[in-house]
């Protein structure tokens, strides 16, 4: 293959939130109903806040990958893949391509309903690139999944996100070729409108499903590829059977390859973005040269077969999903779980029946506002404020129609004002809120998340995060909004949780 | 600088409703009560009126609109009324529209009343008020002490006061107020409190707890005003004047810019600077008998002590520990008890300041009486620390 024909996935991204629900304080709970899932008490699966769901980690992974550079004009197509979108009909890639303040002119698509939604977008990607009618293409996956109470879902599940760049340049794995099986074969399934997932046997889904179509997949990967099945290093495959990635290896004829950690003790199955969360956790990992075999199984299967390159070095130091993996809040509140995904029926108070109907007239006329963080910057004086206006804050030169676009988002701010609001309406109450100064200028009064109650303190530095603001459930309709987080050391957070 | 209104104007009559959890009336019986104790302090007749200024923040509750919900309660003969809405500072506005008409020369008497029926929202505290479409897109949707509860957090970091310290002096501003407001038979709350019940309530908004946050009443207050040449002629003594009003409002500078650093209220400031100014006061520690804040929550008064230039920068912990502002200190502070006891009936709240201080300068303040006071000094706030409007008012015995 000539090398300017390669292309590739250029970098990476990845976002598992912060809580890790102790899967001991489910079984705890369920025991008395389900002694049967007793055993599965051990480690701990990711856990969204009440404000995220698959658009704003997909956002997270996004800006992972992309980094802090306010010119993303390079990106000129978006694949959004998620069977857990917020919206049935709104782009929901639009609202990811809004928040990470991409170009209008990008190509932005969802692709849903399967588990193989995160793979099958990073083969539209890769298509995209292939065909030309893409140079940069940002894959996003993320799922937050709901089950109900009591299941053995409920432990194997996990909330999460990964991203994933390709082109043809810098690239840091290679692009060799993939296959894809579509077989109706039903393991579970979602009905139109429906909650919860509907589960079949799981024997007959080890079976009869993943033991045949993953090997003919792979099989067929191999021989279009001309891979040996030695030349793999890395096998791939989200699965929630244990020891079954090992034996589908095996018959796979990749008795020497490593099989990737499903992430099972520390995550969970974060759905569709799965294979790609773990793609991305092996890259961080990988060396030049070696070969990764990426296997995603729903309704057949996704077959990819990258190889490493030597500028694989360049993500070093990258957050990745080893870095979100690190960043972690034990959570031992059952409740509070069932509580943010809606299982629970809870007292709001009056405060919490508010109205949340959301103006899109407004929305839309201020939308790199509200979705992108975007303020103003007086050409003239330098003043930056947010939101940007005609008439300029400055107090000695409130100059008239000086402001151009100037991006808040990737910029670093500290506390200055702050409350912890027990009054006020709050999933997750005390509210936390205050001034936010950010470094080169501006500030924002406005959320603050992921904290608990004698965290927070003026001067401490945070960062923006895209969250869900409020939730309109009279219409169905979810407003998204930028908050603050504080900066955590992770290396830090480590050494204090030995 | 305008020459100002000080001495042009004077208070013929007040009036107050008693305030409180008020199930027994609506707006208009609240209206009606105030209305009628000042129309005979000021011993005039309805037809004597020649405007009116209503002040009613919350369209929720549903006093209503316009001038309307004022002229038909108390019967007004077809004069103007004006509704104004300035937040919490409403009824601040209402006497100064009905102290400007007079002073301009176009009305010779004129009332001002303010009314709020809150507690006909079923809520503890105050409502959650419609946000408009843009602010709850962008805004915290958080609360008043929420909001207010911030100054906390930048005044210490401001002035190195740490967190036990400053919880205990805004506390003691509490203990004082209801120490004060135990005197009032027209308050709400009518309890004293101590320090330490005070410091252990329950937390409302960080470090604010429960005795820090001003009440939730109904209530109602009037002010009826003329020139002091006609209240002279009309047999008065013991005229009491208006020697300044104003008002100051934030431009988003608090907001959105950094100078400002969260721990005063940049508009009061201005708003004191102008109304001493105005009032001709050089010296406010020495020159103001006694003063009505906006304690809407303790820290607030506490910052407020140094936004009127009565306590120095960085000094009104000490002043406050010191009992400065206490019914027996140097500058008594919320002497009728304050919204801490009175309860924030918003547009109520202004006139109700102004009421306490008409009847100390006039030595019918009962057991609170304070010796021989001579310039009051009004300051009632509306919005939020980072946004908001401040109206200072300085009233006083004429001829001073």
């Amino acid at each position: 293959m000539m090398a300017q024909n390669e292309i590739g996935l250029t970098a990476f991204g990845g976002y598992i939130p912060r809580l890790r629900l102790q899967r001991k304080s489910i079984t705890a709970a369920n025991a008395w109903i389900a002694p049967n899932l007793v055993s599965k008490g051990r480690g701990e699966r990711s856990m969204g806040n009440w404000d995220e769901d698959s658009v704003t980690m997909a956002v997270e992974a996004a800006r992972d990958l992309l980094g802090r550079s306010d010119d993303r004009s390079h990106v000129d197509a978006l694949f959004f893949g998620s069977t857990t979108m917020p919206f049935a009909d709104r782009l929901n890639a639009g609202i990811i391509s809004a928040a990470l303040t991409l170009d209008r002119d990008v190509q932005a698509v969802d692709i849903a309903s399967t588990q193989r939604a995160g793979t099958t977008s990073l083969l539209q990607g890769l298509g995209a690139v292939a065909a030309g009618s893409a140079k940069q293409a940002l894959v996003c996956a993320a799922d937050r999944r709901k089950t109900r109470a009591a299941c053995a879902q409920e432990l194997e599940f996990g909330d999460g996100a990964a991203a994933l760049s390709v082109g043809r340049d810098n690239i840091i794995a290679r692009y060799l070729g993939s296959h894809t099986q579509t077989v109706d074969f039903v393991d579970h399934f979602r009905g139109s409108g429906e909650e919860f997932d509907y589960n079949w046997e799981e024997r007959w889904i080890r079976d009869e499903g993943y033991s045949t179509i993953v090997p003919d997949t792979v099989r067929a990967l191999l021989q279009k590829t001309s891979v040996n099945p030695s030349e793999i290093t890395h096998f791939v495959m989200p699965c929630v059977f244990p020891k079954l990635g090992q034996k589908l290896a095996k018959a796979c004829g990749l008795e020497q390859t490593k099989i990737a950690d499903t992430l099972s003790a520390v995550c969970g199955e974060t759905g569709s973005a799965h294979a790609l969360v773990m793609l991305v956790h092996t890259l961080q990992t990988a060396k030049p040269g070696e070969k990764i075999l990426l296997v995603n199984f729903g309704g057949g299967c996704d077959a990819l077969l990258f190889e490493v390159t030597d500028l694989i070095s360049n993500m070093s130091g990258r957050r990745g999903i080893l870095g979100a993996l690190a960043d972690r809040q034990e959570e031992t509140n059952y409740m509070k779980f069932l509580t943010f995904n809606g299982l629970v029926e809870w007292e709001r108070g009056m405060r919490g029946e508010q109205d949340k109907k959301t103006a899109l007239t407004t929305l839309y006329r201020n939308e790199d506002t509200i979705m992108g963080l975007v303020g103003g910057r007086c050409t003239e004086t330098g003043v930056v404020q947010f939101p940007r206006s005609r008439i300029s804050v400055a107090p000695n030169n409130p100059a008239v129609d000086t402001q151009e676009p100037y991006k808040f988002a990737e910029r670093q701010a500290h506390i200055l004002s702050w409350s912890a609001d027990y009054l006020s309406f709050s999933m997750n109450p005390p509210n936390h809120y205050g001034m936010m100064v950010f470094e080169g200028g501006g500030r924002i009064m406005m959320d603050i998340a992921d904290v608990a109650p004698g965290e927070v303190d003026s001067g401490m530095e945070v960062r923006m995060v895209f969250r869900i603001k409020d939730f309109d459930d009279q219409r169905g309709f979810k407003r998204y909004f930028w908050k603050a987080v504080p900066v955590r050391d992770v290396a830090k957070q480590a050494q204090a949780a030995e | 600088m305008a020459r100002g209104i000080k001495d042009k104007v004077a208070i013929l009559g007040m009036g107050c409703s008693k305030f409180g959890e008020r199930w027994d009336s609506g707006p208009e019986e609240l209206m009606v009560e105030a209305y009628l104790e000042a129309m005979k302090d000021a011993g005039i007749e309805p037809t004597q009126l020649d405007a009116a200024w209503f002040s009613t923040h919350i369209d929720e509750i549903g006093t209503g609109k316009g001038g309307t919900p004022l002229s038909v309660a108390l019967r007004l003969p077809n004069i103007a009324v004006t509704r104004v809405e300035n937040f919490c500072a409403s009824g601040s506005e209402a006497l100064r529209g009905a102290a400007y008409a007079v002073a301009s020369g176009a009305a010779d008497i004129a009332l001002a009343l303010g009314v709020e029926k809150l507690k006909d929202t079923g809520y503890g505290g105050l409502p959650v008020a419609n946000p408009g479409t843009l602010n709850p897109q962008l805004m915290p949707s958080g609360s008043a002490p929420g909001n207010f509860a911030q100054l906390a957090s930048a005044y210490r970091a401001k002035h190195g006061v740490n967190k036990d310290d400053l919880k205990r002096a805004i506390a003691h501003v509490s203990v004082k107020s209801h120490a004060n407001g135990a005197k009032n038979p027209k308050a709400h709350l009518r309890n004293e409190v101590t320090e330490e019940q005070v410091i252990n309530a329950p937390m409302i908004a960080e470090p604010l707890g429960l005795f820090d946050c001003c009440g939730v009443s109904d209530g109602a207050a009037c002010a009826i005003v003329t020139t002091p040449e006609i209240a002279k002629a009309m047999g008065k003594s013991n005229i009491v004047t208006i020697k300044a009003m104003q008002l100051s409002v934030s431009n988003g500078l608090e907001s959105q810019h950094n100078s400002w650093d969260g721990s005063y209220f940049h508009t009061a400031r201005i708003a004191a600077k102008k109304a001493y100014a105005e009032a001709g006061i050089d010296k406010p520690r020495d020159e103001v008998s006694m003063i009505e804040v906006h304690d809407c929550f303790s820290v607030t008064e506490l910052v407020t002590m140094e936004d009127l230039f009565i306590s120095p920068e960085g000094g009104a912990v000490k002043d406050v520990m010191d009992g400065f502002y206490d019914s027996d200190g140097k500058v008594p502070c919320q002497i009728d008890g304050g919204l801490k006891c009175f309860g924030h009936p918003i547009g109520a709240s202004g006139l109700r300041m102004a009421y306490e201080m008409y009847l100390q300068l006039q030595g019918r303040a009962g057991e609170r009486q304070l010796a021989d006071p001579k310039i009051g000094l009004t300051h009632n706030l509306g919005g939020a620390p980072s946004q908001n409007v401040c109206s200072v008012t300085i009233i006083g015995a004429h001829g001073i």
